[in-house]
């Protein structure tokens, strides 16, 4: 534990003790730390909540969990970017740093908020596989290792909202469901298995807030931490919504039993 | 009232056990404190164990058995063993079916890869965050339940303590809503606890920062008993770090990866330049059979001598663990994960550099003391209510913080296979229990509830009005740098009297406490207060079981007690050496179990039961990997 005197890192902490309540900015001097990172000060915080004039306060409400970029939990606005806290190492930080709640939920307090809403959506677009059963009935399909390649990816998202909160088109009231469910939709719908219920994924992302709602502006894939390729699962699940869409208008007969139009 | 269940935890275990009961039609209601999409399982790297032989190498469950008996050092009971290894090729199958993105062979198959204390290639997995994988797997399958209507979520929800009737069973549990602060109790029929590991006892570890153990020492404090608390596993190889130490998985080394440092100490080349033979594998030299793949102990203790008793460290505490001489493109499919975790928190590519690693702290074998039931042959008894029961009728335990599976090593690659095979046998014998004993009880009554939501409501009437001088933060830390000195890798009794001593000051000093926080909204000051309690608590049991075990086994090291080598290159071979050990085991292939006594932890020494049969399903022999 390397620990000098001298050096200090800044940090300003926008703080609110609930929703409706007026923010403030708090100002802490913290002793630098060798690989330090915006967590590891939070705790320093922790252990001596005093900002910078001396004043004692309470220590900063944030949300942490495994720290090592995997849990999306400590996600928040550093220096107006949005990004994981635990891998903002601060030696690579301008500072003053300056940390607020993401602004695209509910806050809670200082920097925690809501993102129930995150998981809510993924209920929406029914991001499972209906499994017959959890007893052993034998492997699962076979999978091409670059099926399987592109779904691990997409399969990495881990809900931290980093898309949500630069979408010029998520707001707190506005109901768009956002690139991290649309990107499940596809994942599932990649699965030989879970293909089998594209269609009810698909129907999940159309209507209100449904998928047609992206803006394109593309700021959604700069940010994800994991790089997952949201802007082209926005553009294929578009593309299969539509086609679904005209499906379930030639073949609504079918579906209800009737005969189609062919028949 | 409908019956209804309690799963507290949304890990693997938790959400396995969460859909077993869902499967049948039971309603269940789960508490975690982080929505369970961010259980520490996601942490899990490697992959999963499971002998599904598909590589031509004639791999067989029985064999994963004797891998992870002996793995464990022959202290773990046998029988949940050899049930969770026959169980596991099933279980790597049922993830499949989930759509984990296992990795593939060009066939589309499944693919395996070798992980340390075996000879064969066993472990599936999905990258290196298979943990992840797996989590969501099963997050989502709880989701469908969810939308149906069968699970009830309590994210944000700390566990406290559970509903204890008159006759001292468990009838639910009371919980805090972390969010408003507010303490509810919640009836249940029975009640599963699958909250995870420790390893915030000891500071710094590998573990996510909601891995306090709380849950589980506040339950040995109400009754339960805890197991094998001095057997913490340390992983040999960590990136060390100021908030955490980030875990490099064992499958670097299962995937090629060596351990080595310079020939010459204090040697200040760049490592890229420093030829072969200039390079000491000391784990290769030292194990030619299973080189670099060890097991975590031996490998961790190998590491430890290297760097602190010859002084060969890389820059003071490390080693290098070297994956650069892989194909990148090969790392980026099969290690991507890691990779990138080395790369974003170091800053060095580590497909071209080799990383600079050290062990940490990472996993507990020990956990709440759960019970079993099998038949003659060894096989576990299906739906049989004694399943991963604890001692306390109604409260069950499953996944890291259970003490049964991995004696007293844990294999690389079978946590998750442990939390899931935990999770599959604790719903039904759940529901087991439900049907034997709920009629005969009928409802909890609201006076049973009411007292103990009154308890804990005061207890934290208490917190809140804490105004001390000392910092709670600052104890814990002071209480994680104690732990790691003196209940890790080496341990001498003269040091661990002094932590308990230390220990003992620690809780004074919790009582002079400042709360540094009052308010009702996301008050995480008072939420620690709590769990820093419950974490003294069970520092003291693993400081003492570790001080009272005289021997060494497993991550249980104490140099004052060890072995003389064996004369020959298996032990089987030297009468003197099989005589030394047959006595040792005689003495302590033993299970540490505590009992919470106010003013002193009671900690007996109880035998293998599985063991103490004719013909048990492994005899104990000596372990070792040359």
């Amino acid at each position: 534990m390397t620990e000098s005197s001298e050096r200090k890192v800044v940090v300003h902490i926008e703080r609110s003790e609930g929703p409706g309540k007026t923010p403030h900015v708090d100002v802490f001097h913290v002793p630098w730390r060798k690989n330090a990172n915006v967590i590891s000060v939070l705790m320093q915080i922790q252990r001596d909540p005093r900002t910078s004039d001396g004043k004692a306060t309470t220590p900063p409400a944030w949300d942490a969990a495994c720290l090592e970029e995997v849990c999306g939990s400590c996600t928040m606005n550093i220096n107006g970017k949005v990004r994981q806290a635990c891998s903002a190492l601060i030696d690579q930080l301008e500072q003053p740093i300056r940390l607020s709640p993401m602004k695209k939920f509910p806050l809670v307090r200082d920097l925690t908020v809501d993102r129930s809403k995150m998981f809510e959506a993924l209920k929406r677009v029914k991001a499972w596989i209906p499994i017959d059963g959890t007893y052993d009935l034998g492997p699962g399909p076979r999978v091409a290792p670059e099926d399987q390649e592109l779904n691990y990816a997409l399969s990495t998202c881990m809900t931290c909202g980093c898309c949500l909160e630069v979408c010029p088109q998520v707001g707190e009231s506005v109901p768009f469901i956002g690139a991290a469910a649309i990107s499940q939709a596809r994942l599932f719908n990649n699965h030989p298995t879970g293909e089998m219920n594209a269609d009810e994924r698909l129907r999940g992302l159309m209507g209100p807030g449904g998928v047609a709602d992206c803006g394109k502006a593309g700021n959604c894939v700069q940010v994800c931490p994991k790089g997952i390729p949201l802007t082209s699962s926005i553009a294929e699940m578009a593309r299969d919504t539509t086609k679904q869409a005209l499906k379930d208008w030639l073949f609504h007969d079918e579906r209800k039993g009737g005969a189609g139009p062919a028949g | 009232m409908a019956e209804r269940y309690v799963v507290v935890g949304g890990g693997l275990a938790g959400l396995m056990t969460v859909i077993k009961l869902a499967e049948a039609g039971k309603h269940v209601d789960v508490f975690s404190i982080v929505p369970v999409k961010r259980s520490h399982s996601v942490c899990a790297q490697g992959g999963i164990n499971g002998a599904v032989n598909t590589k031509g190498e004639g791999d067989h469950p029985d064999i994963h058995v004797k891998d992870t008996l002996k793995g464990g050092d022959f202290l773990a009971e046998q029988p949940p063993v050899k049930g969770m290894c026959h169980a596991a090729p099933g279980i790597i199958n049922l993830l499949d079916r989930m759509g984990v993105p296992f990795n593939r062979t060009n066939e589309g198959l499944l693919d395996f890869r070798r992980f340390g204390g075996t000879m064969y290639n066993r472990t599936a997995f999905a990258g290196a965050s298979t943990g992840q994988q797996l989590l969501y797997a099963l997050d989502e399958q709880v989701r469908r339940y969810e939308a149906e209507g069968l699970v009830r979520k309590f994210e944000y929800w700390e566990y406290l303590g559970f509903v204890k009737d008159e006759q001292g069973a468990c009838r639910g549990i009371v919980a805090m809503n972390i969010r408003t602060m507010e303490i509810e109790a919640f009836a249940a029929d029975a009640v599963c606890l699958a909250t995870g590991g420790p390893g915030i006892v000891f500071g710094r570890s590998t573990n996510s920062t909601i891995n306090t153990g709380t849950a589980a020492a506040r339950a040995y404090i109400d009754g339960a008993h805890y197991g094998n608390a001095e057997f913490i596993q340390v992983h040999p190889t960590a990136i060390p770090g100021e908030d955490k130490h980030r875990l490099m998985s064992e499958s670097a080394r299962g995937e090629g990866g060596r351990i080595w440092v310079p020939k010459k100490k204090g040697d200040t080349r760049d490592a890229r330049t420093i030829p072969e033979a200039e390079r000491w594998f000391f784990l290769e030299e030292k194990y030619p059979k299973f080189g670099n793949l060890v097991p975590r102990d031996v490998a961790t203790r190998e590491i430890f001598a290297v760097v602190r008793d010859l002084g060969m460290g890389v820059e003071g505490d490390a080693v290098y663990l070297d994956v650069s001489h892989i194909p990148a493109a090969t790392l980026e499919r099969k290690l991507g994960g890691i990779m990138e975790i080395y790369e974003k928190f170091v800053g060095v590519d580590p497909k071209h550099n080799p990383m600079k690693i050290f062990p940490a702290v990472h996993y507990s074998m020990g956990g709440l003391w759960v019970d079993y039931e099998a038949d003659s042959r060894g096989d576990m008894v299906r739906n049989s209510p004694k399943q991963q029961a604890t001692n306390i009728p109604g409260l069950y335990a499953s996944g890291e913080c259970d003490y049964a599976y991995h004696g007293a090593n844990r294999l690389g690659a079978n946590s998750l296979l442990s939390c899931i095979y935990a999770g599959q046998i604790a719903g039904p014998a759940m529901i087991s229990h439900a049907k034997n004993s709920m009629p005969s009880k009928g409802d909890v009554p609201a006076s049973v509830l009411q007292s103990s939501k009154k308890f804990w409501v005061e207890r934290f009437e208490g917190i809140y009005k804490m105004s001390g001088s000392e910092n709670p933060f600052v104890i814990g830390q002071e209480m994680g740098e104690l732990m790691v000195k003196a209940s890790t890798v080496v341990k001498r009794n003269a040091e661990m009297d002094a932590a308990m001593i230390e220990i003992r000051k620690l809780k004074e000093r919790w009582s002079k406490v400042n709360v540094l926080d009052t308010g009702r909204t996301v008050n995480q000051s008072a939420s620690y207060v709590n769990q820093l309690w419950n974490m003294l608590e069970l520092a003291h049991i693993m400081l003492k079981a570790g001080r009272m075990r005289d021997e060494s086994r497993g991550s249980h090291y104490k140099p004052d007690f060890v072995l003389p080598q064996p004369k020959t290159a298996n032990p089987k071979d030297d009468p003197a050496f099989m005589t030394a050990w047959r006595a040792r085991d005689e003495q302590w292939r033993k299970s540490s179990i505590a009992r919470y006594n106010r003013d002193e932890p009671q900690i007996t020494f109880e035998p293998i039961r599985s063991l103490a049969v004719e013909n048990p399903i492994l005899k104990p022999e000596p372990r070792h990997y040359d």
